[in-house]
């Protein structure tokens, strides 16, 4: 299995190697998709996690005992085909690069793949064609 | 030899019309050379698709029963504010008016979902609209309120009638400031993060009859998906700014006030804007053809991006003072390339004016020509020109008592 998540993390808890137990005791692989973590303040982590279904809830356990809220992020910013004019407005805001222009056909081209779900598109581009789905 | 707009409409009556968009006659003459492209050649279309804050609508209701005034009083559309300030039952819809309870930049900066730009968006694509209007009374209009759904199709008029639209030419924004700047020009980034411009450049309308020559008051066009007609020059109209080599304005220049039935146009091409921090608007499909109509006609429409240049204008000081000065110049060219060179910094460019719209535009308008679905209209005045002393000033305060 393979889910997202993002952890919250209070200030107690960030100076903790919380994720290096993931790997250790519950063998899940992770991918950091984006992170906010300073020692000594609150944070959270966006993280993909595969492996084991019963591994994953162990995790999920562990995680709330030592302090992380856990948000699902199984969500996805998708771009509404018949919103989107080819404008251009999201090449230069995106902080990612998810959007990209080709030369050839002067449309935007959109990397779902790049995007860290961060949700600012969804109200940065004019006519809206970016859309949040859960 | 010179052709008149008679003779091109009569080609397109037999189905003999030649025209190319604003991309296509570039290397057609190039291929062919001048000389034969002005004997070939008979109408070029242009495109742009950008927001364009001076829009707006006149809509008429109809007169219900009782009957009410609106003048004085006050009307919403979808909580949208209108302008009632005109006969009893017609209002003008401006493209960036709110509604009463958002919270513009309250909350910095603030999102600005639903304005004046999306309810055009929303009665052209025929959704119901919610009125709701409030007036003082009087013995000939007696009601003092009335709220209703209203429906583009039961309306007597809807008429878009844009008051500015496709600038000739537009700054280059960016930011010299160290925090983030949310204008109409988009979002800047700090430090020169980014550049944003806003024009469709060799497709643009005015880009391609400089000096207005083959276009005028009652040229008919594409807007908003439908027809419209140039109905003057458009606000700000400055024919006198700097000019390259080829009379290409390297300012903002030119503008067109435009005028059409919001009933026969498509909502793809009157699409609600919201720009982050700054309001709403409306992004507006315009299109021009130009007759080829002489030699010097032609060559103005062979303007290439290369051709054009752009002032670069710090947003963060230099535009909301009022200042003059500029960071430098650059073409269309470069800023299509998605950076431009300013110094040692590469600075990334993005664009507000959608250029695959603009070029749908002038693919639309050349297929409805080729179709003989529309015919050329022969400009009844001038759009004021280098000759003429339009001028446009700024605003000198004076107090007031």
């Amino acid at each position: 299995m393979k889910k997202r998540v993002i952890l919250h993390f209070p200030p107690n808890v960030t100076g903790q190697p919380v994720i290096y137990y993931l790997a250790k005791d519950f063998n899940l692989v992770f991918n950091i998709i984006k992170a906010s973590v300073s020692p000594g303040q609150a944070g959270s982590l966006v993280l993909e996690l595969s492996g084991e279904h019963e591994n994953y809830q162990g995790a999920i356990r562990f995680l709330t005992e030592v302090g992380v809220t856990i948000e699902s992020a199984d969500r996805n910013i998708i771009r509404n085909e018949t919103k989107c004019t080819h404008c251009g407005a999201c090449v230069t805001f995106c902080s990612v690069d998810a959007f990209s222009l080709d030369q050839k056909t002067r449309r935007i081209l959109f990397d779902q793949g790049k995007c860290v779900l961060c949700g600012f598109c969804v109200v940065a581009c004019p006519p809206r064609a970016m859309e949040l789905h859960s | 030899m010179a052709k008149t707009i008679e003779q091109i409409n009569q080609k397109i009556k037999k189905g003999e019309v030649v025209v190319v968009t604003a991309e296509e006659v570039i290397s057609i003459t190039r291929d062919v050379g001048i000389h034969e492209a002005v004997n070939k050649i008979d109408v070029v279309t242009t495109g742009t698709f950008s927001p364009m804050c001076g829009s707006g609508a006149f809509l008429n209701f109809g007169h219900p029963k009782p009957r009410i005034k609106f003048g004085g009083g006050k009307v919403y559309l979808n909580d949208v504010l209108a302008y009632a300030g005109i006969a009893a039952v017609d209002v003008f819809l401006g493209a960036t008016s709110l509604p009463d309870d958002d919270p513009r930049n309250k909350t910095y900066p603030g999102e600005f979902n639903y304005g004046g730009g999306h309810v055009i968006h929303d009665l052209v694509s025929g959704k119901d609209i919610r009125l709701v209007a409030s007036a003082y009374g009087t013995d000939c209009y007696p009601r003092k309120s009335l709220e209703t759904l209203v429906n583009i199709n039961d309306m007597n008029d809807a008429i878009l009638f844009n008051i500015r639209n496709a600038y000739q030419n537009y700054d280059v924004a960016v930011n010299l400031s160290d925090k983030v700047r949310y204008t109409y020009m988009g979002i800047l980034k700090p430090n020169l993060g980014n550049a944003n411009y806003c024009s469709a450049g060799q497709l643009s309308p005015l880009l391609n009859d400089p000096y207005f020559e083959a276009i005028g008051v009652g040229t008919k066009i594409f807007l908003g998906g439908g027809t419209g007609l140039i109905a003057w020059h458009g606000t700000q109209h400055d024919p006198h700014t700097l000019r390259g080599t080829s009379g290409v304005p390297s300012r903002p220049a030119g503008t067109l006030a435009v005028i059409g039935d919001l009933k026969n146009m498509r909502p793809e091409w009157l699409v609600g804007t919201s720009m982050l921090g700054y309001g709403a608007t409306l992004t507006v499909g315009v299109g021009v053809p130009i007759p080829i109509l002489s030699e010097e006609i032609l060559c103005h429409t062979l303007v290439t991006d290369a051709d054009i240049l752009t002032p670069v204008v710090d947003y963060s000081e230099v535009y909301p003072q009022r200042g003059e000065s500029i960071l430098g110049e650059v073409s269309y060219a470069e800023l299509k390339t998605g950076h431009i060179r300013f110094g040692e910094k590469l600075i990334p460019t993005s664009s507000l004016s959608s250029y695959p719209k603009a070029l749908e535009i002038a693919e639309t308008l050349k297929l409805w020509i080729q179709k003989g679905i529309f015919t050329l209209t022969e400009p009844v005045a001038k759009l004021p020109g280098v000759w003429s002393n339009k001028v446009v000033e700024p605003l000198k305060e004076r107090p007031i008592s």
